[in-house]
């Protein structure tokens, strides 16, 4: 069994029953080929590792945030002179392994928590929503900008946040791309805690030494009947996503998303 | 002092200590971004300072454009 990891990207390391994933990737944790690949040897890693751990913290030891989401100037050059087919095929199978990924977290034994700070976009965003447990310090800021690409969320984000939230929320994060900060978050039932400013992983580790106190199987049944993983949706998700990197628009989105310099450049 | 030109200075006050800028060096027509040398997630950062300060929620396309302290605490004072 693995029980300490030393990537690229990120790092695990299990303690007194507790894992802890901390994501180390300049300049805000963007989940390229890099990352999806140490993310994939955590998601092997962890069949093994939770049969010793009762709880898993996400968090990221960057002060710029916890996630800035999918490594967009990776795709933009990697989708470049390699053909349509060719990138549409890449996209559909980075998807499937992410997914793959995402979903294991998510359906894991374990109580998990994310311990989030600033930036908490996209893909940053859409991998807290795989966690039981959200805690923010009060910089963490929340925000669905896919659509300024001719895109939605492609990582699971709008079926889990469906799950978790009213779907006016869900509509309002989707349709105008506008972020929120952590306190909103709160008031809209999406994030448990809010805390100081860099006291989130402090937070969370209290908070995994409290529910190591409950029993195991009963802390197991809880959650696999309180929160249930939308497959179906997460399946048309891939689909729909895939239908619209297609289209023209996205790759004009995804350069002038590459070559700007704007300070939103999030907005359209 | 009018209510805006308080929510003028406090947001200069704000700017000031969080990007350790001397206060006396920021006037309410600076382009922010250039006299305090921010990029876009330090542009975040101060969005969410600014929430928090004043309470209010502040929708980033409403800031879309918005480069001097001014237009800003407009925005912010519209918002209290």
């Amino acid at each position: 069994m693995k029980n300490q990891f030393k990537g690229e990207t990120l790092s695990w390391e299990l303690r007194d029953g507790v894992i802890e994933l901390a994501l180390h990737r300049d300049p805000c944790n963007e989940i390229g080929s890099q990352t999806l690949a140490e993310l994939e040897k955590f998601a092997s890693a962890l069949d093994d590792l939770q049969s010793t751990a009762h709880a898993l913290i996400l968090y990221s030891t960057l002060k710029t945030g916890f996630c800035a989401g999918a490594d967009l100037r990776e795709l933009y050059h990697g989708a470049q002179g390699i053909g349509k087919e060719a990138a549409a095929h890449g996209v559909r199978e980075f998807l499937e392994r992410i997914h793959k990924v995402l979903n294991a977290i998510d359906s894991s034994p374990l109580t998990t928590i994310a311990a989030l700070n600033g930036v908490t976009f996209g893909g940053g965003f859409e991998l807290a929503l795989v966690c039981d447990l959200i805690i923010a310090d009060k910089m963490a800021r929340f925000c669905f900008p896919e659509l300024r690409l001719g895109l939605i969320p492609g990582f699971g984000g709008i079926p889990r946040l469906k799950r978790d939230l009213g779907n006016a929320v869900v509509r309002d994060l989707l349709l105008t791309g506008r972020s929120f900060n952590a306190t909103k978050a709160q008031q809209v039932g999406l994030v448990s805690q809010v805390v100081g400013e860099g006291e989130s992983l402090r937070a969370a580790r209290g908070t995994a030494t409290q529910l190591g106190k409950f029993d195991r199987s009963t802390a197991i049944a809880a959650k696999k009947f309180i929160k249930p993983i939308p497959y179906e949706e997460l399946r048309q998700e891939i689909d729909l996503f895939c239908e619209l990197f297609a289209q023209p628009a996205v790759e004009a989105g995804l350069k002038k998303f590459v070559e700007s310099t704007d300070a939103q450049p999030y907005l359209p | 002092m009018t209510d805006s030109n308080k929510t003028l200075d406090e947001i200069l006050n704000l700017a000031a200590a969080q990007f350790k800028v001397p206060r006396e060096k920021l006037t309410p027509d600076d382009d922010f971004f250039k006299t305090l040398g921010i990029d876009s997630l330090q542009a975040l950062d101060l969005l969410t300072r600014l929430e928090h300060h004043f309470n209010v929620e502040l929708p980033d396309y409403e800031l879309q454009g918005v480069s001097d302290f001014r237009t800003l605490a407009g925005r912010i004072q519209a918002r209290l």
